[in-house]
């Protein structure tokens, strides 16, 4: 088995990518898939936390590159899944510890063993970026709807070209639906036109990604929440299947006209 | 048509979210020639190439550049010229 290796990016910080990481990793899980997360955030580590896993945590993935332990001795495996696998990162050692060619021998050895092995990338476009993506043969890039994310995401897809990673495809996250529409809010497809990429997905900003993340519980798992409906969207969408995007994600013709003749906002 | 309509609706050409399009798709054009100085380069090419059938230039003298004005960018090329042809027939021909 050779499975696919994702890399969850974005340039600017604060987007999104851990939550994205998580949540689709644990709605792949839930689908039945084998996945594994790598948190390559060495020294600012979050994914454990995002996934409930903090206290379980013995090796990371810095003392898998330098052979302190195998693999296998450093994966933790899901409270609640018994497919989803976390390797963490270090918390207290150097960036520089690890190197691109390791990790990207890293993840070929992964994806023997797993369905998807996702990384989620660290903020800049420093060496943690480049480690980041060393492995992966698809990218997804996360923005907001903001000047200096959607600047990022864009300098982002040259740099993951120039490292020869086509297509990446886009998450536009925490959009508001109701400040697009009264003009205070870029939309999807003012985004969409300026980047000229593929869209993956659109997430709400919702308070339930708070209090799951409180929880440790990722919002996917969560059937009444938006947002982890637009991640179980997108993870089908990851699948390949045809699944069509939800009416806060698109904005029709037809519902602003009936807005603007009803007369509601 | 539907753009028209579109725009009568939503009457917010200068809402903030217009306003941020335009910021975003303006700061862009540097960014995206920034990463790549090979494609002003090529430009550069391919402009000596077209002009040269019309008339003789000074290639060292040639500077290509993307400048900023207040609401836009522009593409400003200086362009030293040393003789015209003849004849536009001439110049095709060559
Ligand atoms: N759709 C959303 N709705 C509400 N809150 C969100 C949403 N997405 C993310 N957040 C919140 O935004 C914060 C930043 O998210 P997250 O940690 O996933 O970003 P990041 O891109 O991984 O950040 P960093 O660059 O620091 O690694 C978190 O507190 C998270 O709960
Ligand atoms: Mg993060």
């Amino acid at each position: 088995m050779a499975g696919r290796v994702l890399v969850v990016t974005s340039g600017k910080g604060g987007v999104g990518k851990t939550t994205t990481t998580a949540n689709i990793g644990a709605g792949l899980a839930l689908l039945g898939r084998k996945v594994c997360l790598i948190d390559a955030d060495i020294g600012l580590r979050n994914l454990d936390v995002v996934l409930g896993l903090e206290n379980r945590i013995v090796y990371d993935l810095t003392d898998v590159v330098e052979g302190n332990c195998r693999v296998r001795q450093a994966l933790i495996k899901d409270k609640r899944t018994d497919n989803l696998y976390l390797l963490p990162a270090a918390q207290t050692k150097e960036k520089e510890a690890v190197a691109p060619e390791q990790m990207k021998a890293l993840c070929d050895e992964l994806r023997e063993d797993f369905e998807y092995v996702i990384v989620d990338c660290p903020a800049g476009i420093e060496r943690g970026f480049k480690n980041a993506i060393a492995g992966a043969d698809e990218a997804i890039i996360v923005t907001t709807p903001e000047v200096a994310a959607v600047r990022d995401a864009d300098r982002i897809i040259g740099l993951l070209e120039a490292s020869e990673l086509y297509e990446p495809r886009l998450i536009i996250n925490r959009i508001r639906p109701q400040m697009v529409r009264k003009g205070d809010m870029m939309g999807i497809e003012d985004i969409i036109e300026i980047l000229a990429i593929k869209l993956l997905g659109v997430v709400p900003d919702d308070e339930t990604i708070i209090v799951s993340t409180n929880k440790g519980e990722p919002v996917v798992m969560d059937k009444r929440s938006r947002a982890g409906q637009a991640y179980n969207n997108i993870v089908r969408r990851i699948e390949g299947l045809d699944v069509p995007f939800m009416s806060l994600e698109e904005e029709g013709l037809l519902t602003r006209l009936k807005r603007a003749l009803l007369g509601h906002s | 048509m539907l753009d028209f309509l579109r725009q009568f609706w939503n009457r917010d050409s200068d809402s903030s979210r217009q306003i941020a399009k335009k910021r975003l798709q303006l700061v862009l054009v540097h960014d995206r020639v920034n990463v790549s100085p090979s494609l002003l380069e090529a430009l550069k090419e391919d402009l000596l190439e077209v002009i040269s059938k019309y008339m003789e230039i000074e290639e060292e003298g040639l500077e290509v550049n993307l400048d900023r004005f207040e609401n836009s960018v522009a593409l400003v090329a200086n362009i030293p010229v040393r003789r015209l042809k003849r004849s536009l027939e001439q110049g095709r021909l060559s």
